[in-house]
């Protein structure tokens, strides 16, 4: 047992015998997020488990849990079906507390997205128009990603660029993990592959014009504080969503209103 | 033999999965038999090979059921009707038996599924980095459950690969049981390589889900 197990016990599946040991990768305010494989050592997983929580009575908790990860998966099966780029679910034990789903190869969009401008930053030359170009165009992957998700009658209720994954091309199969940023032909590629959508934890199913919009307005925050140097191709992502979205002017519309009110709110403190 | 034990990722190691095929099986009558008079010495998931998309398909069936056993959630006699259950898009046993099950004067090719559970604790030390598990179990238990297989089953026995499964899938039929037809993710799909695993993922997925 290591020091991670010790302060957060694995859920009881992972504690059955595996090729490789299960890895940690994020311990969430909610739930943890392992990868590990799943029926063959060659089929690797993330599982998503939400263990109990002390404070609340059993029997509630064990409701709650049941009722989340269901509502996740059932979501991701959704989305799926509809083609919206989401993991597949493999399997999954509500009662258990835990979902495992397909692994996706390569790195959350924050990760690429500040990878690629770290490195415009340390270059002599400023970013040029065809560099830029590049990153204009992972937007519109974002914004097409977003509409098809919209579409369909899901919002994500948590959309930021830490769950997105930028999944490189033609990677069904086990790949590389991290960013390609070192050489001129990797930052080239740092920006390549498809905007895969996780994390539905908070996702719910809904055709309304404001909820979109405030899943637009969390993006589009999450970008000012994650990557305020991208900040100003955001309309890319909104243009793409409308490309892709039929109904997207009414939620661009709302998104007004909705920034408008946010602007209000932190005037008020 | 081509019964073949199967290693699945997360099992506790005092579970012990076996499974092979047979095609052209002449006696699916009597085997159905066997089920329906609870013998016990057929205590195996007879899974008729035409409803079955691949080795993955199968075996997400098989450790939905042996997860099932470990944390005490059969909805099911047992885990072997379990696996049968387990390939259903929803929790209707008889709908399952039908459509998966043995069917008597209909089943010709037949996946045969055997999940032992030795006593906790009996090979519990391993890990899978660990030779112990493999250690202590009985070397001859592969061996006997083979013999009355072969004994018993009437048909030609094969492995348990992609390959000799591809061309047993009943496909109107799975795609009935999984409501394949018309999904929007498959639209643009035309290469059949990548279709079969969509549908493949889309099937699996509706097992998870069980109707939810
Ligand atoms: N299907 C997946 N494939 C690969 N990595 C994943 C997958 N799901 C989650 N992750 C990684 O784990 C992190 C946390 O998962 P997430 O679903 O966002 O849970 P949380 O609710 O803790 O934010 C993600 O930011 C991502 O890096
Ligand atoms: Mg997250």
């Amino acid at each position: 047992m290591t020091a991670a197990d010790k302060q957060f016990p694995p859920p009881p599946i992972l504690t059955h015998p595996s090729a490789s040991p299960p890895i940690l990768v994020t311990q969430g305010a909610e739930g943890r997020l392992y990868k590990t494989t799943h029926l063959l050592p060659t089929l690797p997983c993330a599982l998503k488990y939400r263990p109990p929580k002390p404070y609340r009575h059993p029997a509630l908790d064990a409701r709650l849990t049941r009722a989340r990860i269901s509502a996740e998966a059932k979501v991701l099966e959704r989305c799926w079906r509809e083609g919206v780029p989401v993991p597949a679910v493999h399997a999954m034990d509500a009662a258990a507390g835990w979902l495992a789903m397909e692994w996706i190869e390569g790195v959350p969009v924050r990760v690429a997205i500040n990878a690629w401008l770290g490195d415009a930053e340390g270059e002599a030359a400023p970013t040029n128009e065809k560099q830029e170009e590049d990153l204009v165009d992972l937007m519109r992957r974002i914004g097409e990603a977003v509409g098809k998700l919209h579409k369909t009658g899901v919002v994500h209720g948590d959309l930021t660029t830490s769950n997105m994954m930028l999944r490189p091309r033609g990677s069904g199969t086990p790949a590389n993990g991290e960013p390609e940023a070192a050489t001129q032909d990797g930052r080239a590629k740092a920006l390549e592959g498809e905007v895969v959508l996780i994390d539905f934890g908070l996702a719910t199913q809904s055709m309304s014009d404001e909820d979109r919009a405030v899943d637009l307005y969390v993006l589009e925050r999450a970008f000012a504080s994650t990557h305020p140097r991208a900040e100003r191709l955001f309309g890319a992502i909104l243009d793409q969503y409308k490309t892709t979205f039929k109904k997207a002017p009414s939620v661009l519309a709302k998104l007004e209103d909705v920034r408008m009110r946010g602007r209000k709110r932190s005037m008020l403190g | 033999m081509t019964l073949e034990r199967i290693q699945l990722e997360h099992v506790p190691a005092n579970i012990r999965i076996y499974a092979t095929l047979f095609r052209d099986v002449a006696n699916a009558d009597f085997l159905h038999s066997q089920l329906l008079a609870r013998n016990p010495d057929f205590e195996y998931a007879f899974v008729d090979a035409s409803s079955v998309i691949s080795r993955f398909h199968l075996l997400s069936a098989v450790y939905a059921a042996v997860n099932a056993l470990v944390t005490g959630s059969l909805r099911t006699p047992n885990v072997h009707s379990e696996i049968v259950v387990s390939l259903n898009v929803n929790n209707n046993i008889a709908d399952a038996y039908r459509r998966w099950g043995i069917a008597p004067g209909k089943t010709k090719d037949l996946i045969v599924v055997k999940v032992v559970a030795a006593p906790e604790g009996a090979a519990s030390t391993g890990t899978a980095s660990s030779p112990a598990r493999t250690a202590q179990e009985p070397d001859d238990e592969q061996q006997s459950l083979w013999t009355h297989l072969a004994t018993h089953v009437q048909g030609t026995p094969s492995d348990l690969t992609d390959a000799n499964l591809a061309p047993l899938t009943d496909w109107s039929k799975v795609r009935k049981y999984y409501r394949l037809n018309g999904v929007p993710a498959l639209a643009g799909c035309k290469d059949g390589e990548e279709k079969r695993r969509q549908e493949e993922k889309l099937a699996v997925m509706g097992m998870a889900l069980k109707g939810l």
